[in-house]
């Protein structure tokens, strides 16, 4: 004890020691100016009257300033527009993963309720742990986001208010139950009846849905205002709520919200399966990671569909719009998004490979999975063609243009929709695949069926490619038209093969069981991946929606006449973007780290220290009462 | 005489076949199959790929092939056995040696090819398609683009006799102004066209005239290159601004006269529900 006093002394000593000589050497160098006696009568000079002439002038003219409204003020180094970009980005990412995890944990804590297996219900309690901090994190970027808007762009926010204001209670009053349905959901776990724990985590599901679809009126507002006058007044507010491409994004955000909360939880699964000290830990992350993965492709594959409606309807909306998105500045960002969307589609893929790898008797399906390669990279690299190739100058002349003469007609949207059919059904059929791994059916109609399921996969295929290729010899109005039937066909597919499935498999005989937490640890990896894919995916779509509208606040109405009225250059874009993605991963990273610290023993002191506090000289007053 | 690129297809399959005769092993086949890939990009096709998507179907087929070779055990160990085989087994050491010899001397081959090539302008993202304004003013007269339809179209239907006369007249305004540069058949192969840095669009196949509403090629015509909008640049074109030089009803004859001779239709106006 005394020896730890005397080196805390010294230390202070010693501390001391080094200010006094800083101090020292820093006061020995600053200028003195040399001493002056002051004079008995001050003498004034014509300097100084000068200054002080100039000082009541600029008192004055700062007490006859009138009061300007601001129309912009400047971020610091990074300029308004980063500014208000990553704070919109981020809130958008916490709050779809808030919206959507709610979404399937229900669901699967249903599945749990009806067959009783407590599996499922620690599995959805296990999603919603993610919650809490993800609802704080949203409401901070939220908050940023609403004053980034009010200090940076003061004008356009007062006009979003002038149009919007009715809407903004019932936000508030949603934003305000939304919070109370989140944390009974979350703390009522296992306190309250089933019933009325399900009803809870209906509540919430609902209540932020309405909160979303509220805050879509206002952005879809920018890009395809309604409801106002030529000249911007407001004329109906509902009507400018359910302007052209409201619900399209509505939709489209849905699904899409789903599907990335799914990815985000699997690649939470994977941190957790990846540091995970024991057989029963892996085996659960695993299965967890598998539930996720398998909720975010269940999502995913609607979602080209979605995202076709909403283009639609920005075509229809203006041709303008239409084709600065798909012809114009914006058009190569759709290559980025076809390679990402691939890689999606080969790593949901490669996921149900690796998967089979822990089913025993799966072994007979490996043969298959060469074919099914062979069919999403096609698809993919269709899918990834573009039209207007880049090219050097010698290419060009080579080609004469920037189409080349046979890759050409990959380039169009006739292929591009028979591409994205194909591998839809590609990555319905290896799941399929999976499903039927270790299992025999056991019902007489058996090849009936199957050959039922063959039949009507190969019907779905000749249908998607008949009309893609038609779609080359007709005009654009009824090309269009085509996706329809193309779409249907393969929907129709992915429901009735999967009754047939259900039917054809009940009361199988099992040649082996799923082996959970024996996959490849690669199989993690890609779980990531995907979740990484799919975040940059948003941000990168995002920014072609919102950078539609070039050099407008709201389209056609409000102009952008701040130094950042130009479309950023696509590198710069997708740069911001990545930094975006970056911190969104590093934040979800503290949240799922804070998340896993429930799971863990409390803090307890070292035995050493616990038996000091627990000499009778240290307890406290009137403890021994 | 069978063209070359029929020939280098008739190879690769012939390999193809040969491996699959052989009963070849993963990691011969799965090689052997990148390889073939690789060469039927390069030599495939009449008019060469660019490196742009040689690169990119390269890059997909790389990922197939890792994503393959990968998704088993059993097949991984087929794979890797080869390699195993030869880094450890005492009798393979001279092709050892020869691989790490041959290895970093690819990638000098590699280095010194991709120095080796004649200068010429960088490439870029040219837009093809730049969105038109909502509206622009011709000839002291506005026209609102959103609305715009061509004026004679209708003819076409109702009084076949006056939309002939009309094609006649667009016909003789494109020979005697437009086909220096876009050529007598429109392939934008016209006497000027080689001087020209992009060379015109080709309007024979279905992929340019077929997805633009007349309305949009009105503005090119009448704007040309100087009336490109600034956002979203770079534009780059050399087409004159024809409304110094041409009518109104010219410039509307010529674009009938377009579809006509290419046997194409313009895209139809989306309808607003």
């Amino acid at each position: 004890m005394m020896k730890k006093g005397l080196a805390a002394f010294l230390a202070a000593l010693l501390g001391f020691a080094v200010i006094v000589g800083i101090a020292t050497f820093l006061l020995r160098r600053e200028y003195h100016a040399p001493y002056r006696a002051p004079a008995a009568v001050t003498q004034e000079t014509p300097r100084a009257q000068g200054i002080a002439d100039e000082k009541a002038e600029v008192e004055k003219r700062d007490k006859e300033k009138p009061y300007q409204e601001v129309e912009y003020r400047q971020f610091p180094k990074i300029g308004s527009r980063v500014a208000v970009w990553i704070a919109a980005q981020l809130h958008l990412l916490f709050a779809a993963f808030v919206l959507a995890v709610p979404l399937f944990a229900l669901a699967i804590e249903f599945i749990g309720y009806r067959t009783k297996d407590r599996r499922y219900d620690r599995l959805a309690h296990e999603f919603t742990k993610l919650l809490s901090v993800s609802f704080s994190l949203t409401a901070t970027f939220g908050a940023m986001l609403t004053f980034g808007l009010i200090i940076l762009y003061p004008k356009f926010t007062t006009y979003l208010v002038s149009v919007f204001s009715p809407t903004f209670l019932p936000y508030v009053g949603l934003f305000f139950f939304e919070a109370f349905f989140l944390y009974t959901y979350y703390y009522g776990w296992g306190k309250f009846s089933p019933r009325v724990h399900l009803a809870l985590g209906l509540g919430l599901n609902v209540v932020g849905t309405g909160i979303m679809l509220i805050a879509n009126a206002w952005l879809t507002f920018m890009t395809s205002p309604s409801g106002i006058s030529e000249k911007g007044a407001l004329i109906s507010t509902w009507d400018a709520v359910r302007n052209y491409t409201w619900m399209p994004i509505n939709v489209h955000r849905i699904i899409a919200n789903v599907a990335f909360g799914g990815s985000v939880a699997a690649a939470y699964a994977a941190f957790k399966f990846l540091g995970a000290k024991t057989d029963e830990e892996r085996a659960h992350y695993d299965w967890m990671g598998y539930i996720g993965n398998f909720v975010a492709i269940c999502a995913f594959l609607p979602l080209p569909f979605a995202g076709y409606y909403l283009a639609k309807e920005i075509y229809a909306y203006s041709q303008t719009l239409g084709l600065t998105m798909m012809g114009g500045a914006f058009s190569w960002l759709f290559i980025i998004q076809a390679v990402l969307i691939g890689n999606l589609f080969l790593a949901a893929n490669y996921y149900l490979w690796l998967g089979m790898g822990r089913i025993s008797g799966a072994e007979q399906f490996q043969k298959y999975i060469k074919y099914l390669l062979i069919l999403v990279a096609t698809c993919f690299a269709v899918w990834a063609t573009p039209r207007s190739i880049i090219s050097t100058v010698s290419e060009v002349r080579a080609m004469g243009g920037s189409a080349h003469p046979a890759l050409q007609f990959l380039g169009v949207m006739s292929a591009k929709n028979t591409a994205v059919n194909i591998l839809i059904l590609t990555t319905f059929l290896s799941f399929l695949l999976y499903r039927r791994s270790g299992k025999t059916p056991t019902v007489s109609w058996a090849k009936a069926g199957n050959r039922a399921q063959l039949a009507i996969f190969l019907v779905a295929a000749t249908i998607v490619i008949s009309l893609g290729i038609l779609g080359y010899f007709v005009e654009a109005r009824v090309r269009i038209g085509f996706s329809i039937p193309q779409v249907l066909s393969v929907l129709f597919t992915m429901v009735s093969v999967t009754v047939i499935d259900v039917f054809l498999y009940r009361n199988a005989t099992k040649t082996g069981e799923v082996r959970w937490g024996q996959i490849a640890p690669i199989s993690q990896y890609v779980l990531i991946f995907i979740a990484v894919t799919f975040t940059w995916l948003m941000g990168l779509m995002g920014y072609v929606r919102s950078g539609l509208r070039q050099h407008w606040h709201v389209y056609g109405v409000i102009r952008d006449t701040s130094v950042d009225a130009f479309t950023p250059t696509l590198g710069f874009a997708t740069r911001i973007v990545s930094v975006c993605v970056l911190l969104f991963f590093l934040l979800i990273s503290f949240v799922f780290w804070l998340a896993s610290l429930t799971g863990k023993k409390d803090w307890e002191p070292r035995p050493e220290k616990a038996a000091e506090t627990e000499r009778p000289g240290l307890e406290p007053v009137g403890a021994a009462e | 005489m069978m063209p070359i690129v029929w020939w280098v297809a008739l190879l690769l399959l012939a390999v193809q076949f040969a491996l699959w005769k052989l009963r070849a092993g993963t990691f011969l086949w799965t090689l052997a199959s990148w390889f073939s890939i690789y060469l039927f990009l390069h030599f495939g096709f009449t008019v060469p790929v660019p490196q742009s998507v040689i690169s990119l179907y390269l890059g997909i087929t790389t990922l197939a092939t890792v994503a393959y070779v990968t998704s088993d055990r059993e097949r991984l160990r087929n794979f890797t056995a080869p390699l195993v085989r030869l880094c450890i087994e005492p009798g393979r050491r001279p092709v050892l040696y020869g691989v790490a010899v041959l290895l970093p001397a690819l990638a000098a081959f590699g280095t010194w090819r991709s120095m080796n090539v004649p200068l010429e302008a960088p490439a870029f993202g040219r837009t093809i398609h730049p969105a038109p304004p909502d509206s622009i003013t011709v000839h002291d007269k506005p026209f609102n683009l959103i609305t715009l339809e061509n004026p004679y179209r209708k003819l076409e239907k109702s009084d076949p006799a006056a939309f002939a006369r009309h094609l006649a007249n667009g016909k003789r305004v494109f020979y005697q102004n437009c086909v220096y540069c876009h050529g007598d058949a429109m392939r934008g192969d016209g006497m000027y066209a080689h001087g020209l840095n992009p060379i015109p669009t080709n309007f024979a196949e279905g992929g340019t005239l077929a997805l633009l509403q007349e309305s949009f090629l009105f503005w090119r015509v009448s704007k040309g290159g100087p009336g490109l909008p600034e956002e979203g640049g770079p534009w780059d074109t050399a087409m004159p601004a024809w409304e110094s030089f041409l009518t109104e009803d010219e410039m509307w004859d010529v674009i009938l006269f377009l579809y006509d001779y290419t046997d194409q239709r313009p895209r139809a106006r989306e309808v607003k529900e």
